[in-house]
């Protein structure tokens, strides 16, 4: 297994378990007294599930499963991978801790840092699309 | 990887620009407003993930990964593999363009229902194919 599909998968497991930790968290009887950012959580709670879990697993698996390109270059170009999970986690990660803040404050330099997220995040699916996709292909037969 | 599953997953990759296109949108907005009209694409960037992106990408993996017939032909009843791709692909736009329109509830109806008939379609394809070694 490459050490780009390892970060992939553990990274996902890690996110998978801090998105069951906020699902907990989201629905303890207390929820009411806990301070006001958490109450905008929810949206924290799903990405870090669908994206940090689902979506990074994906790609981890894509990256090692997929039909090589060649012999000389199995997987293409690996700094494009690294690009786009480097993007991908720090825009998450950004996104988690902004906008629980963005939704309890409405200050507006952590609105820019909302927006920065998304382009991170968007860039890194553009990034894995422009890798994964020469590897859809019949399997490689050394020609 | 078999031709029906490159449709597949082509299709589901450009999903999943698609949806993070959207979102990325909805995100930034969320920071820095700049359209209110922007969040009704809300379902459109859930249809487009969950649908599009995920639920196609397991079919095309589904299809090239599961144990093949024996027998030629070794993707037997092939036709409804290829119907559940179009179903899909016709019913994710018409959810889509249904949600986005006032008047569009008919068409999200349609929508949803050639979605059901591609997982219908796809399972009675799959069926066959989810046997153990002994076949």
């Amino acid at each position: 297994m490459p050490s780009l599909t390892r970060w992939y998968l553990k990274s996902g497991l890690l996110y998978l378990t801090a998105a069951l930790l906020l699902g907990l968290i989201l629905v303890l009887p207390f929820r009411d007294r806990l301070p006001l950012f958490v109450h905008y959580l929810s949206p924290a709670y799903f990405h870090l599930f669908m994206v940090g879990w689902v979506t990074q697993m994906i790609f981890g698996v894509i990256y090692w499963m997929f039909p090589i390109i060649s012999r000389a270059r199995p997987r293409g170009n690996e700094m494009v991978g690294w690009a786009s999970y480097l993007l991908l986690n720090s825009g998450l990660l950004l996104r988690v801790l902004v906008e629980p803040l963005h939704g309890s404050q409405s200050n507006s330099s952590l609105g820019w840092l909302l927006a920065l997220s998304a382009l991170l995040q968007w860039l890194a699916a553009v990034l894995f699309v422009i890798l994964a996709w020469p590897r859809v292909k019949e399997r490689y037969r050394g020609e | 990887m078999p031709r029906l599953s490159q449709w597949l997953i082509r299709a589901a990759l450009l999903y999943l620009l698609a949806g993070f296109t959207v979102g990325a949108l909805l995100l930034g907005h969320k920071g820095v407003p700049f359209h209110p009209a922007l969040w009704s694409w809300l379902p459109a960037h859930i249809e487009f993930l969950l649908i599009g992106w995920i639920m196609q990408l397991t079919m095309g993996v589904a299809y090239w990964i599961l144990p093949r017939f024996w027998d030629k032909p070794r993707h037997a009843h092939l036709v409804y593999a290829q119907t559940a791709f179009v179903l899909l692909n016709v019913g994710i736009w018409l959810v889509v363009i249904g949600g986005l329109w006032r008047d569009g509830r008919s068409l999200l109806w349609l929508g949803r229902a050639m979605e059901l008939g591609a997982a219908v379609a796809f399972a009675r394809y799959t069926w066959g194919r989810v046997v153990g070694r002994e076949g």
